[in-house]
């Protein structure tokens, strides 16, 4: 009886797992094996070099650890300009206010539009020679003449620039989520707290924030993976990797593949990128467990 | 009774199926996978015509952008499920590797028919790019590979009424790169834009360092270097480095332009905000798309030094390759050979605006693509150079220039750095 009982929820989580083995599991695996090879993409025959790719990757490969940092600096823009901007409108939006629907609907215009889209409008907002210019001529109009400058061909502004549009692309992702967290939350407990004469920043303090540390550990980890993974936007914000100011891991991986021919190579990278990001959820939802 | 209809309704169902299953055509169906979005129309019609011609028909498919295109070949040589027909998107190497790997069919006993009939109505630039020859260091047999559809060079173009309105000859684009560095204060005075190029997509930029490199110190050098005989940090090369900083500091290049995609670059050119542009024959068609009413002409990249000539980009623009495992080979060639005939070669250049690859089929074509057409003889190209460069050292010498352009390397610095990387990949190969 105990191991029909065993059996049946095994029977019950077969579908998932069979599921996530074939489409996450083997192809990981599979990847982590042509990462042992030398192979252009093409050919039918690969050579095996053991962990050769991976060594070159950690010890000679500095451009990958240098587009590391790149996304790691927009994941670190987006983690607090982004979400702290996507909390503090999900707050605002869930209280009493006018047309706050209509803000809703506002707000999650800009993540279901494409990437392509918005590196090209955004191009044409910022750009000084084929665009209208429109954040320069904003500065000169305020007397701030002496910011403006061309922000994407500049190595000191163009990767904040592209975290900065990255940041208003994804930040209605965090907005709904943060939303539907603080929709979760009783009223009862606020005004329990007022009654107890509890002003407004305490009930956000010892209320919203407590409550609210769940739902923030998703969007960050969330925030991280959509963050690091970023490479379209890049494409059409400045073309590419731009004397490699503006170089990220997909990119690389991409130009491991297309511009090198070298797959196995590409894999590796891949593998290690995907293991990087793993630690670094794992990382978070540790910490996360930590706090609660 | 109910046995009996069951049986006699999946008899007939099978008989139905069995028939429509024996529906078979003598003519086979060419298919050709191609990424060619402005030639599309003109293919279907071409395609139309054949069958009309000879009962077989041929089924273009359109896989765009370029990128995407190239990832399906990939994917598809794989698996080997390639197309009758199809274009490989990528560096001698790649074509070197599809060809290793049993894919592509040997053309020159057809090319060489007929007294080499076929093979003479192409520019032999054209198809020296899909020829290898005995003893390549890609280890290929020696042969012709690739049919050439178009041709094309990548030469500077400017804007005559811009060079009016700056005191210029319209007649009289610069020769050498003084005069070039000349206009730069006069374009800074006069508020337009420069040079516009899609240097954002490196491989531009790639181009004119090469043309510069021919320029200043030879092909023999060059090659020399790729071949690791001659260092990065040799004088030489530090001179073609210092050429785009001489262009920044004149002035003459436009602003944002390492960060430029070349649709930008082609829309500021047509709607003359820029007096110059680097592009290839391409352009002629998207700028009439763009601004039918634009003035320009053509010119090779002003020359650095008069030791050696100038050269440039060109060859065939775009090939078809036969699949070796096709069993319309045949078939496949015979369209082909029918394809670049001098009638459907004219036809193919006055829809497209792209340079014929057939020579016979020049006669009737715009001046500014004749221009274009010209620049052939001092046409060259990586891929008839028969070595290539480490794509790491391609990358590092591209965003070096990059960097100079930025103002944040200087020459000598950004030789120093291309120099190290051929060093370690050469160190590597011979681990190897």
């Amino acid at each position: 009886m105990k191991i029909k009982g065993a059996l049946e929820n095994y029977v019950f989580v077969l579908p998932a797992v069979t599921i996530f083995s074939i489409f996450y599991v083997i192809p990981f695996i599979w990847v982590f094996q042509l990462g042992l090879f030398e192979w252009d993409g093409i050919s039918f025959t690969k050579v095996f070099v053991g962990l050769a790719n991976f060594k070159e990757i950690f010890f000679q490969d500095r451009e990958w650890w240098h587009s590391m940092w790149n996304a790691g600096y927009i994941t670190l823009i987006a983690l607090t300009f982004q979400n702290i901007l996507a909390f503090m409108l999900a707050w605002a939006c869930d209280r009493e206010i006018k047309m706050k629907n209509f803000y809703r609907v506002i707000f999650f215009i800009p993540p279901v539009l494409s990437e392509v889209v918005v590196g090209m409008a955004w191009r044409f907002i910022i750009n000084d020679i084929d665009g209208a210019n429109i954040i320069n001529r904003m500065l000169i109009g305020i007397g701030l003449p002496q910011l403006a400058h061309n922000w994407l061909s500049d190595p000191q502004t163009a990767l904040t620039t592209v975290g900065i549009v990255h940041c208003w692309k994804g930040f209605g992702w965090g907005f709904l989520i943060f939303l539907a967290g603080l929709q979760t939350i009783p009223r009862e407990l606020y005004e329990a707290a007022r009654v107890d004469g509890a002003s407004a920043w305490q009930s956000f303090k010892r209320i919203t924030l407590p409550l609210m540390i769940p739902v923030m550990v998703l969007v960050a980890i969330l925030t991280v993976l959509g963050t690091m993974q970023v490479f379209v936007l890049i494409v059409s914000l400045v073309g590419g990797e731009f004397a490699g100011h503006t170089s990220v891991p997909v990119l690389r991986i991409l130009a491991s593949m297309r511009g090198s021919s070298r797959f196995g190579y590409a894999c590796a990278q891949g593998v290690t990128f995907g293991m990087v990001l793993i630690i670094i959820s794992f990382i978070q939802y540790r910490f996360s467990k930590k706090g609660q | 009774m109910l046995f009996k209809n069951l049986f006699l309704g999946t008899f007939i169902l099978f008989s139905v199926l069995g028939c429509s299953g024996q529906k078979t055509s003598s003519k086979p169906t060419i298919n050709i996978w191609h990424w060619m979005t402005d030639r599309d129309p003109a293919f279907q019609e071409l395609a139309k015509k054949y069958e009309a011609l000879t009962g077989v028909k041929v089924n273009f498919e359109l896989y765009a952008p370029s990128d995407a295109y190239s990832q399906k070949i990939r994917a598809a040589a794989q698996g080997t499920n390639l197309p009758d027909i199809f274009g490989i998107l990528g560096e001698k190497r790649d074509f070197a590797s599809f060809i290793r790997a049993g894919h592509i069919l040997d053309l020159t006993s057809y090319m060489e028919e007929d007294n080499s009939k076929w093979k003479n109505s192409f520019f032999a630039k054209a198809l020296a790019v899909n020829e290898f020859s005995p003893q390549n260091s890609y280890g290929i047999e020696s042969g012709i590979y690739g049919v050439p559809i178009d041709i094309m060079t990548i030469q500077m173009v400017y804007n005559k009424k811009l060079f009016s309105q700056l005191g210029l000859n319209p007649n009289r684009p610069p020769k050498t790169l003084k005069e070039f560095l000349a206009i730069g204060p006069k374009i800074q005075e006069a508020g337009l834009q420069g040079l516009v190029s899609g240097w954002g997509e490196v491989w531009m930029v790639d181009c004119l360092a090469n043309n510069y490199a021919f320029n200043i110190m030879g092909k023999d050098k060059v090659l020399a270097t790729i071949r690791g005989e001659v260092p990065y940090t040799d004088p030489d090369w530090i001179r073609v480095f210092t050429v785009f900083k001489e262009m920044k500091e004149s002035g003459v290049l436009a602003q944002g332009l390492v960060t430029m995609i070349n649709k930008s670059a082609e829309q500021l050119f047509a709607n003359e905000k820029a007096v110059f542009a680097f592009n290839g024959s391409w352009c002629v068609n998207v700028y009439k798309g763009m601004n039918p009413d634009l003035e320009y002409g053509s010119m090779l990249p002003p020359a650095a030094s008069d030791k050696y000539p100038m050269s440039i980009w060109g060859g065939a623009g775009s090939s078809f390759m036969v699949n070796a495992r096709s069993k319309n080979k045949e078939e496949a060639v015979k369209f082909l050979a029918w394809l670049t005939g001098q009638d459907q070669q004219a036809y193919l250049a006055a829809e497209t605006n792209n340079l014929p690859a057939n020579k016979n089929s020049l006669s009737k074509i715009p001046e500014v693509l004749a221009q274009f057409a010209r620049g052939m003889d001092y046409a060259t190209h990586p891929n008839v150079w028969g070595v290539s460069e480490f794509s790491l050292v391609i990358e590092a010498f591209d965003r070096g220039i990059q960097s100079i352009i930025i103002g944040e390397k200087t020459p000598e610095q950004v030789a120093a750095e291309v120099q190290k990387v051929k060093e370690r990949e050469l160190a590597k190969r011979k681990a190897r």
